[in-house]
């Protein structure tokens, strides 16, 4: 099976993002980068199912050549061969899909995987995108995933917490969410195979933006906190308070 | 407590390669996922979280710079140093389990071994089915091992060990120990060799050394041999007298300069971050004059550290590192590691002994970690032996 996991270098989790002084993106100063959080969950998928059906698992991605580093954390994970889109401009969600898409279709490929959603832009778009343009079916946010005959047999979340088992026979698109499985850490063997791994660099040539961003604004600061009296009067009041203000109790 | 942020001053970021790079932030996250969850209640509870052992094994970090025909990464020294340091971020006795498995056994078995000697242990080790210790140190015999009284008599075609060593790191759990005997007079420290005493050979007793305040996440043992009997295959052939021991410690002080880097520079982030939310007299703490000068102390201090590990690191890669360096090193960072650990510890007040800020355990691990592998007193006589051309010790 070809699998073609698609990544994005986006910022860890505890980051704290805020917007440039252009106010239109934000500012990567002090920011520790890593493999958006949802697309481990992608990569894990991708290396499970090669390691059970044989084949070959693919990471790809589009950004700058420093994301390199993310692409060997996938190779000493389990990844067969890395390639990326050299750009190192911010494209939006439809130009990214499209270089990812044109790239796609020169390679082989009966499985695309993606996280449901980048950690920093949330358009929750590409993935669905690429299916769009590749002619594939797509099965978003899925939770469980296995593969027979050629059919892959997928549990994803629907609305009110509902889990919805779907199959779709393959090539298809599959955007994985939490809970699919426990990505792996690498490990030293690993990154040391890592190292000597040659990445397939080309030129995104995506095309432009159909998004232009006009402003990020940071959010609003929080309110000072309320000081609502002192000892058990204090109880009363903060339950008065919860009770009719905040409406929580 | 907040995520880890490392301090890096002078951009050190920049002259690390992109693969040690990784390699460092791949163990802060095993860290973060496998020992900062754990720690508190082992250091209270005074046990090694022996859980993490075959994790440690997996992540491939024990004898991480052996060759790969061994099962080990066959990494470079300034990721083997990257290691140590965020290992010892957790806690140190979690470095010094894999300091003493990879500098103090895999490595001699590697060094002055025999090739069925490497091929038996290295795998084993490196996946941490096997664990190790090193017996040099006696109970009286430390900073002098000149002077050890453990003796091997030859009976045939095997050794008979006799003696004792104490302080030694993962000894209850040791499935092989090091240990470094006499062979000739107690006199002729010429004639010491290092054996391989494996678990179960009778007269071979291991006992736990309770009751530490530091290190309580460490095993500490004595060993006893009471005629030992040890086959001859399983003496070292490489290496004879003090210079094998030493060699063997010069790779695991190595190891503790970058270590106590991940220490102090935990400690400091603590701190950090703590005196930026705590409000005294109507402001943060962190912007009163007194809390800059010991925030700005330590970060000094932490980076000239840094400075220093990085440059040991090229060194040993070029292969021109000498033990006079890593003395130096050694004592450098570990002492200014214990220092940047107290002033952290007493900007936080009373919550500063509190276990879960961490700074405490850490203070206290950095205690035995200034002594152990050399005191600051002996790397300093090897420094002044190394200016002057004369030896002070004795």
């Amino acid at each position: 099976m070809e699998i073609i996991v698609c990544i994005r270098r986006a910022p860890t989790t505890d980051a704290r993002i805020k917007p440039a002084a252009d106010g239109k993106n934000y500012d990567p100063a002090g920011i520790n980068f890593d493999i958006s959080e949802y697309d481990k969950f992608a990569l894990e998928a991708g290396i499970e199912l090669k390691e059970k059906h044989g084949g070959k698992a693919t990471v790809l991605s589009l950004g700058p050549s420093a994301v390199s580093k993310e692409l060997r954390t996938a190779i000493a994970m389990g990844c067969d061969a890395a390639s990326l889109l050299v750009s190192d401009g911010n494209h939006d969600s439809w130009a990214v899909a499209s270089a990812l898409a044109a790239k796609i279709k020169t390679m082989p490929h009966d499985l695309l995987l993606f996280g449901w959603n980048s950690v920093d832009s949330q358009s929750s778009a590409t993935g669905q995108m690429v299916a769009e343009l590749l002619g594939l079916a797509c099965v978003s946010v899925a939770v469980a995933l296995e593969v027979k005959d050629g059919v892959a047999h997928v549990e994803r979340l629907a609305s009110g917490g509902n889990r919805e088992r779907v199959v779709v026979k393959l090539p298809a698109v599959i955007t994985c969410q939490k809970g699919l499985n426990k990505p792996r850490q690498p490990n030293m063997k690993g990154l040391m195979n890592a190292k000597k791994t040659v990445i397939d660099e080309s030129p995104a040539n995506a095309p432009a933006d159909g998004v232009t961003v006009l402003r990020m604004d940071p959010p609003p600061p929080r309110p000072a906190g309320k000081i609502v009296g002192k000892g058990p009067e204090a109880a009363k009041a903060l339950v008065g308070l919860l009770r009719n203000e905040a409406k929580v109790i | 407590m907040q995520n880890f942020e490392s301090p890096d001053f002078f951009n050190l970021d920049d002259v690390l390669s992109e693969d040690d790079r990784n390699v460092r932030d791949t163990v802060r996250g095993f860290v973060d996922s496998n020992v900062m969850p754990v720690i508190l209640d082992h250091y209270e509870a005074g046990t090694f979280p022996t859980t993490i052992i075959p994790k440690l094994g997996e992540l491939g970090v024990l004898g991480a710079t052996l060759p790969e025909e061994y099962g080990c990464a066959g990494m470079n020294n300034i990721a083997y140093g990257l290691i140590n340091q965020e290992l010892e971020r957790g806690d140190s006795g979690v470095r010094s389990f894999a300091s003493v498995q990879s500098a103090l056994v895999m490595y001699p078995i590697y060094a002055y071994g025999s090739e069925e000697q490497k091929k038996r242990w290295l795998p084993e080790m490196a996946s941490a089915r096997a664990i190790g210790c090193f017996g040099l140190t006696e109970p009286d015999f430390g900073s002098n091992p000149a002077g050890m009284i453990t003796r091997a008599v030859k009976d045939g075609k095997e050794w008979v060990i006799n003696g004792a060593k104490m302080w030694i790191t993962n000894g209850n759990m040791a499935d092989v120990a090091v240990v470094w005997a006499k062979t000739g007079g107690s006199d002729d420290p010429k004639s010491i060799r290092g054996f391989l005493v494996e678990k179960g050979m009778p007269g071979y007793e291991v006992r736990e050394q309770k009751k530490k305040a530091s290190l309580r996440a460490s095993n500490t043992s004595e060993l006893f041999f009471s005629d030992v009997r040890v086959p001859e295959e399983n003496m070292f052939p490489k290496v004879e007298g003090l210079k094998g021991p030493l060699g063997c410690l010069t790779q695991a002080r190595y190891g503790i300069a970058w270590g106590a880097l991940g220490a102090a520079m935990a400690c400091f982030d603590i701190a950090k971050k703590y005196c930026a939310e705590r409000i005294v007299f109507g402001k943060p703490l962190a912007g009163h004059q007194t809390t800059q000068h010991k925030l700005a102390k330590m970060l000094t201090e932490i980076t000239k550290g840094q400075l220093l590990a990085w440059r040991l690191g090229v060194l040993k890669d070029q292969g021109k590192m000498n033990h006079f360096q890593v003395s130096m090193a050694k004592m450098n960072n570990v002492g200014i590691a214990l220092d940047v650990a107290r002033v952290a510890r007493e900007m936080l007040g009373a919550n500063g002994i509190m276990l879960e800020y961490h700074i405490i355990r850490h203070m206290c691990n950095l205690e035995s970690v200034k002594t152990y592998e050399g005191t600051n007193d002996v790397h300093s006589l090897a420094i002044g032996q190394s200016i002057t051309g004369l030896s002070a010790f004795g």
